[in-house]
C-alpha cells in the first residue's frame, strides 16, 4: 500500500516570480557573464610574421588559388593561418576540473537517489529504505 | 501533455497537445535541428585538429551517436512519455537529474538556436557583401529570425513542422547538388583534396589534435535524440520515432561524408577551421555563382530549420518541468486557442537572442555541445540503472538493444575524451557550464523541490523498482 501523498503548498505569484528572477540571474551570471567579459572563449595564439608573402606563410600554389577565390591576399590570411590553439596542458587545471566534474556527477545521482526513493515510497508503499 | 485551464463558465477544463506527427515529421524534426551542423560548427574541428583530425572525429562521433541511438531507442520505446529524456530520468534516477536532464536539452537547444541566428545573420551580411552591399550588421537579422520563428512555433506545430520538413529537404538537397557539381568522381578537375591536405598539414597538432577535434565533431549529429521530445505529439510513436530518429541518422552521415570530402578539397585548413558558413565558401571557392546562390540559400534554410526546431524542442521541456513544478507553474500553460506551451516559448526567446547577440558562434557552440555530453554521459549511466531496476522480461520493452552493456561503456569513455577535448582550449566555458548545473542543481534540491509531488511523479504502469 502507498504511503500517505505528500502534498506540497501552492507557490505564491511573488514566490514564482523570484524563482523567475534567480534562474534568470543563474543563466546570465554563471554563462553569458564570462563570455562578456572576454573570460571565456577559445585560448589561440596568433605568431606573427612581418611582410607575409604565401611562401612565407608556407601556402601550396593550390592553396593560394583558393585564398584568392576567398578574396584574400597574404597580409589579410596571415592572422587566419597563423594562429593556432595553445595546447599546452596545465595539469593542476586538468585536475582540478576532472574532480569538479567528478564531484557535480556524484552529488547529482546521490541527490536524486535521496529524492527518489521518497517517490518510489509514497507510489509503492513500503516506507524510503 | 496537459494542462488545466478555466472555461469561461469557471468550470476546470483540460487541454492537451494535438497527436499529429507521422515519421516524416520526426525525421524533419531531427534532421532539421541537426543539419545545421553541416553548414557550421563541424569545421572548427578542423581548425582544432586539422581537416584529417576533424575527419577522424566525424567517425568516432558517428560512433557515439551510434550508442546514443541504440541506448535511446530501448529507453524511449518503453518510456514513449512527453519530456524524452526527462520522463526518462524522472522514472529511472530521480527528480533532480530530471531537472538537470530538461535543462541540459533547453540549454543544448537554445544555444544551438543562438548559433543558428547568427550563422543566418553571418551569411546574411557576407552574401549581401559579394553582391556588393557593404555596411551591413547581423544583429536585424539575427532578431528577426528569432522573433519570427518563435511567432511561428506560438501559433501551432503542425504548421511548424510541416513547414521544417520542406526547408530541411531544401537544404539537403543544396548539398547533394553542391556534392554531384564539383565532380566527386574525378579529382583534380574541381576538388584539390591532394593540395589542401597534405602530409604537413594533415594533423597539424598530432594525436592530441584529433581529440580536440571530438569537440566539433560532435557538431555534425548534436541533437537528433531530440526527435523524442515530441513523443506526445506523434500518432504512433513506438514506430514513428525508431524510424524517424534511424533514417534522421543515415541522412546525416550521408551528408556529413560529402560535406567533409568537399570543403576539404576546396578550403585551405586554416580558412575552414575558423569560418562560420564552410559550404557557402566552398560554392565560392568553385567559381560558380550558381552554385553560390544555392548555397546561400541553403545556409539560410539550414539555419532557419535548425532554429525552429529548437524553439520547438527547448520550449516543450520547459512547459514539461513547469507542469511538474519543477519551474513555477507559470510555464506550464497550454495557449487556449493554439494549444503551445507559449510562456515557455516567450520565456526563452531573450535568453536565445542575448546569446546571439553578444557570444561569437563557436562560444554559442561550445555551450551546446557541452549540454550535450553531460547529456549523453548520464544517458550511458541511465540505461545501465534502468535494467538493473527493471531486468529484462519484468516490464514490456518496444525494443531491446542488443550487447548491453558495451554501448554504455562506449558511450561513456567517449563522453570523458569529449570533455577533455573541450577542456583543450575550452577550458573556461567548462568550467562555467559546470559551475551553472551546480548552482541551480543546489536551489532545486534544497529550495525549490518543496513544491514538488512526490509518487505523482512516477506514472509508468510499472512494477517496484529492484532495490527499492
Amino acid at each position: 500500500m502507498a504511503d500517505k501523498a505528500y502534498q506540497p503548498e501552492e507557490q505564491s505569484a511573488a514566490m514564482q516570480f523570484l524563482d523567475i528572477v534567480f534562474l534568470l540571474a543563474a543563466i546570465f551570471g554563471t554563462l553569458l557573464l564570462p563570455i562578456y567579459l572576454h573570460l571565456a572563449g577559445a585560448a589561440t595564439e596568433t605568431t606573427k610574421i612581418d611582410n607575409p608573402t604565401w611562401d612565407l606563410l608556407k601556402q601550396t600554389p593550390g592553396q593560394v588559388a583558393a585564398w584568392t577565390a576567398l578574396g584574400k591576399d597574404p597580409a589579410s590570411a596571415h592572422d587566419i593561418i597563423q594562429t593556432r590553439f595553445n595546447y599546452v596542458i596545465d595539469w593542476p587545471t586538468l585536475i582540478a576540473v576532472a574532480v569538479i566534474l567528478f564531484l557535480y556527477f556524484f552529488l547529482l545521482f546521490r541527490f536524486s537517489d535521496s529524492e527518489y526513493r521518497d517517490v518510489i515510497a509514497e507510489k509503492f508503499g513500503g516506507g524510503k529504505k | 501533455m496537459t494542462a488545466a485551464t478555466t472555461t469561461a463558465n469557471g468550470a476546470p477544463q483540460k487541454i492537451s497537445l494535438l497527436r499529429v506527427l507521422g515519421p516524416a515529421h520526426v525525421w524533419a524534426l531531427g534532421v532539421g535541428i541537426v543539419l545545421v551542423g553541416e553548414f557550421t560548427g563541424w569545421n572548427f574541428a578542423a581548425g582544432k585538429g586539422g581537416t584529417l583530425g576533424a575527419m577522424i572525429a566525424l567517425w568516432v562521433c558517428g560512433l557515439l551517436y551510434t550508442a546514443v541511438a541504440m541506448i535511446d531507442s530501448e529507453v524511449t520505446s518503453t518510456v514513449a512519455a512527453a519530456g524524452g529524456q526527462y520522463a526518462q530520468a524522472k522514472h529511472i534516477v530521480g527528480p533532480l537529474m530530471a531537472f538537470n536532464v530538461a535543462l541540459y536539452l533547453v540549454f543544448a537547444y537554445t544555444m544551438l538556436e543562438a548559433s543558428d541566428a547568427i550563422l543566418v545573420g553571418d551569411t546574411m551580411v557576407q552574401f549581401a557583401s559579394d553582391m556588393g552591399v557593404t555596411g551591413l550588421t547581423h544583429h536585424s537579422f539575427i532578431v528577426f529570425t528569432v522573433v519570427f520563428l518563435v511567432w511561428l512555433n506560438y501559433r501551432g506545430i503542425l504548421a511548424t513542422l510541416n513547414f521544417n520538413f520542406v526547408i530541411t529537404a531544401l537544404a539537403f538537397l543544396s548539398i547533394v547538388i553542391l556534392f554531384l557539381s564539383v565532380q566527386p568522381w574525378s579529382q583534380g578537375a574541381v576538388l584539390k583534396l591532394g593540395e589542401m591536405v597534405t602530409k604537413e598539414n594533415a594533423l597539424p597538432y598530432g594525436w592530441l589534435g584529433v581529440i580536440a577535434a571530438m569537440q566539433f565533431g560532435i557538431w555534425y549529429y548534436l541533437g537528433i535524440e531530440g526527435t523524442t521530445q515530441a513523443a506526445e505529439e506523434v500518432r504512433s510513436p513506438a514506430r514513428s520515432l525508431p524510424l524517424g530518429t534511424m533514417t534522421g541518422m543515415i541522412t546525416l552521415l550521408i551528408a556529413a561524408t560529402m560535406t567533409w570530402y568537399v570543403c576539404a578539397s576546396l578550403l585551405p585548413w586554416q580558412y575552414l577551421g575558423q569560418t562560420v558558413y564552410p559550404l557557402y565558401d566552398a560554392a565560392k571557392a568553385t567559381g560558380s555563382w550558381q552554385l553560390q546562390y544555392l548555397l546561400f540559400v541553403g545556409t539560410v534554410l539550414a539555419g532557419v530549420a535548425s532554429a525552429n526546431g529548437c524553439i520547438n524542442d527547448a520550449a516543450r521541456a520547459w512547459f514539461s518541468m513547469g507542469r511538474d513544478r519543477y519551474l513555477p507553474a507559470w510555464f506550464a500553460a497550454v495557449h487556449p486557442t493554439y494549444r503551445t506551451p507559449y510562456r515557455a516559448l516567450i520565456f526563452l526567446l531573450p535568453v536565445a537572442l542575448a546569446f546571439a547577440l553578444i557570444a561569437d558562434i563557436n562560444q554559442a557552440i561550445t555551450f551546446s555541445i557541452l549540454s550535450g555530453v553531460l547529456h549523453y554521459t548520464f544517458m550511458s549511466i541511465n540505461v545501465i540503472m534502468f535494467r538493473n531496476k527493471w531486468p529484462l522480461g519484468t516490464i514490456r520493452r518496444g525494443y531491446v538493444h542488443p550487447f548491453h552493456p558495451i554501448p554504455a561503456y562506449i558511450l561513456l569513455l567517449l563522453c570523458i575524451v569529449t570533455f577533455f577535448a573541450i577542456f583543450l582550449g575550452y577550458g573556461t566555458q567548462l568550467i562555467a557550464m559546470v559551475a551553472f548545473y551546480a548552482i541551480v542543481s543546489v536551489w532545486f534540491h534544497f529550495y525549490r523541490y518543496q513544491y514538488v509531488r512526490r509518487g505523482a511523479q512516477f506514472t509508468m504502469p510499472w512494477p517496484k523498482p529492484v532495490g527499492y
